[in-house]
């Protein structure tokens, strides 16, 4: 896939429109998505924020957003956007906003509110054709409560609700959703998956998304330090290591026809991975499981095989893209 | 003007339409339905520029409507009973971002067991949530309730959000003769919406909804929300005397019906306030000094008012169509409490539960009310209990509705 205008990091502009300082913790791989997101969106920007970690963004009387910002609740961010984008074309048709005045409307969702209690309410924006942004931060359990599992949960990680003892020793059993097809089954204009690891993809995609009308939406997987319990330092490498191992694919489905935006020359094993995180050390101490590991890279091998036609893991004929 | 027979939903969305809302987030729910139709067959045919969304759930729909509203339009919308209940975060979130829209809601009691008819638990369960709440007894004040709610709760010493409430079945779907106002006099009454607060279309980046992390903030914030009905009661005699100077139709915060001599109160609301005026007519007839105080605005509560209308009086039954189980009826503690520290309170005040799930009134209900608020208390407990009206002959339809289910609950001696 050739990008057309973020060719190098130079391109990524020098405006900061997320300011430092907010309450978000230290090394939040939501953050620095959010910070690139809007970057690549430019100005006029109005952020609707369900119940997540995002919630505390603006914490009264500060706000880290040169945008603005409003707060919904957990189920309803989408529905807020269709409200905010509705009144924006009232306005505009009676002429009480001016073209160049008008906005761009952003949903921020965690994967919580993103598959399960906003689910609903994001399936009828995307059926409605809402012309709106939605950036799901997933950082593959509730965070913001202490790290519950949550449907984007994967297989074998231990979470605050599957903690590890002698009898649970796997920690939880359920595979991760998968959102991008649940999303793409209504074949909205502008689908991806992005990474803060990958900022050249991450632009692009949004400037690609850009040219769109109705919904365009992407799910970010965001490495969140104390869930994931990792150094704060190791978010970004641990977010490209979900991308080199296969874990995370670099994808993009427009009007639903899917195309991978990078593939690994090869795959790195799932176990690079899972080690630098804590939430997966019961797969490795005190004793390896290694019927788990292995579960973990069959799901990873056998998604990739599709991909590539080749039942190999790694898609030896895949061409790499170099960020 | 011209008069047209109106339903209460149709009344509504004549309200609606009269008030120019901007845009209109919608759900179905019966009894509330016709309301979203009625508007979206004028729009479809092009009547009104309003702009209409079918949402996915009454959460949704009230979300939309006030991040609309929070980006600067004139925001209308409508629900029932269920649908309240489903949408009711989003109740305290508009009314918290202090909001300015109209929500009708077409009462209908809540499950379970599940009914279409209404009695006010849906609506009065949004009492504490800051919306303003104005309840109506005709379509016509439907229809004038709304233009009426959308100025007071667009001022900008109020900035409250308002529920417009009529009852399913009994309002909702009687056609009576309703006085539509020219759309010229409705624009000199209430002029298009010009917001006076921060909006997300604004020039200026604005975050809404932001957390409080020191609790006197939060203290602060819904101190000034009470605050705000505090100037909704001191403005309401001035619009209320605007809209009655250009329409000719007066409303004041409790609809005063027989009471100038009036030793005897009944305190009802909604529509079922006509068949207990209708009783107190027939009671006066018969020599009683009875009359009838129907509330029309309940939030905010009109305590002086209310104090003005009742003390003095010799017995007040309150009626509440309502019941917060394991209390009683709502409205009842509300009043007791606005009547407490009066010292020529009414010596007796009875609560009576009527009008559940769309009860009607039987006969004689209202002799036995009167008789009951003509005779001192015995004590103190029969003003604390609620009064359940239900007759001998309900009892005995109940049983063979339980014989049928295979119950066999013998209910001939209760």
């Amino acid at each position: 896939m050739k990008r057309e205008h973020y060719k190098s990091l130079r391109t990524i502009s020098h405006e900061e429109p997320l300011g430092p300082g907010g309450p978000l913790c230290a090394g939040c791989g939501g953050l620095l998505c959010l910070r690139l997101f809007h970057k690549a969106l430019g100005e006029n920007v109005i952020f609707v924020n369900a119940a997540g970690c995002f919630t505390l963004l603006a914490s009264y009387p500060f706000t880290p957003l040169r945008s603005s910002w409003i707060y919904t609740a957990m189920a309803c961010a989408p529905a807020g956007a269709q409200g905010i984008r509705d009144a924006l074309d009232i306005l505009k048709a009676k002429g009480n906003l001016a073209p160049e005045d008008d906005r761009k409307v952003v949903v921020l969702t965690g994967d919580g509110a993103a598959q399960d209690i906003g689910l609903q309410s994001t399936m009828a924006a995307i059926h409605r054709g809402l012309d709106f942004y939605y950036l799901c931060y997933d950082n593959e359990a509730y965070g913001n409560t202490g790290f519950q599992t949550s449907a984007s949960t994967p297989y074998g990680s231990r979470t605050a609700t599957c903690p590890i003892t002698t009898s649970s020793p796997h920690g939880n059993l359920h595979e991760r959703r998968d959102l991008f097809e649940i999303w793409r089954v209504q074949k909205p204009p502008y689908l991806a998956t992005i990474s803060a690891a990958y900022p050249l993809d991450l632009s692009e995609k949004v400037y690609r998304a850009a040219k769109f009308t109705g919904p365009k939406l992407f799910i970010a997987l965001t490495p969140c330090p104390p869930g994931w319990d990792l150094d704060p330092e190791w978010s970004v490498d641990v977010a490209r290591l979900a991308v080199e191992t296969g874990v995370w694919p670099l994808k993009e489905a427009v009007h639903g026809e899917v195309s991978h935006t990078f593939r690994p020359r090869q795959l790195k094993p799932v176990e690079d991975y899972l080690k630098r995180q804590g939430r997966f050390r019961h797969l490795f101490e005190p004793k390896r499981d290694d019927e788990t590991i292995a579960h973990i890279q069959t799901t990873v091998n056998s998604y990739w095989s599709k991909i590539t036609g080749n039942a190999s893991p790694a898609p030896a004929e895949a061409q790499a893209t170099v960020t | 003007m011209t008069r047209a027979m109106l339903t209460g939903n149709a009344a509504a969305a004549w309200g609606a339409r009269l008030a120019q809302v901007d845009y209109v987030p919608a759900f179905p729910i019966t009894p509330q339905t016709e309301i979203i139709e009625t508007l979206a067959r004028w729009i479809t045919a092009g009547e009104i520029a309003t702009r209409m969304v079918t949402m996915d759930s009454e959460h949704s729909m009230l979300a939309a409507a006030g991040t609309a509203a929070a980006t600067g339009v004139r925001v209308f919308t409508a629900t029932s009973s269920q649908g309240l209940v489903y949408g009711f975060e989003m109740l305290y979130a508009i009314a918290g971002l202090r909001l300015p829209l109209v929500l009708v809601n077409v009462s209908r009691a809540l499950a379970h067991p599940i009914t279409l008819e209404p009695d006010h638990n849906d609506v009065l369960s949004a009492r504490d949530t800051g919306f303003l709440q104005f309840h109506a007894e005709t379509s016509q004040e439907v229809l004038d309730s709304i233009l009426m709610a959308y100025r007071l709760a667009e001022h900008p010493d109020v900035l409250l959000p308002a529920i417009i409430n009529l009852d399913g079945f009994y309002l909702s779907f009687t056609r009576e003769t309703v006085e539509l106002p020219a759309l010229e006099e409705v624009n000199a009454f209430l002029p298009p919406f010009a917001p006076t607060f921060s909006v997300l279309s604004g020039p200026e980046s604005v975050a809404l909804g932001a957390a409080v992390l020191d609790p006197s903030l939060y203290t602060y914030f819904k101190h000034q929300m009470h605050r705000a009905t505090d100037a909704t009661l001191q403005l309401y005699p001035k619009i209320a005397g605007e809209f009655a100077e250009r329409f000719g139709r007066r409303y004041g915060l409790i609809d005063e019906f027989m009471l100038d001599d009036a030793d005897y109160v009944i305190v009802m609301t909604n529509s079922f306030a006509a068949t207990g005026k209708a009783e107190v007519k027939r009671l006066r007839q018969q020599g009683k000094r009875i009359g009838l105080a129907r509330l029309r605005v309940i939030r905010p509560f009109p305590h002086a008012e209310i104090q003005r209308v009742l003390r003095g009086r010799k017995g007040v039954a309150v009626v509440d169509q309502n019941i917060s189980v394991g209390k009683g009826g709502i409205l009842f503690g509300e009043i007791a409490s606005t009547l407490y520290g009066l010292t020529d309170r009414p010596p007796v005040l009875v609560s009576f539960i009527g009008g559940l799930g769309g009860r009607r009134f039987r006969p004689g209900e209202f002799d036995g009310m009167l008789a009951r608020i003509e005779r001192p208390l015995e004590n103190p407990g029969e003003m604390a209990e609620p009064n359940l009206l239900f007759t001998p002959n309900e009892c005995r339809e109940v049983g063979r509705f339980f014989a049928i289910a295979g119950e066999g609950e013998d209910t001939n001696e209760t």
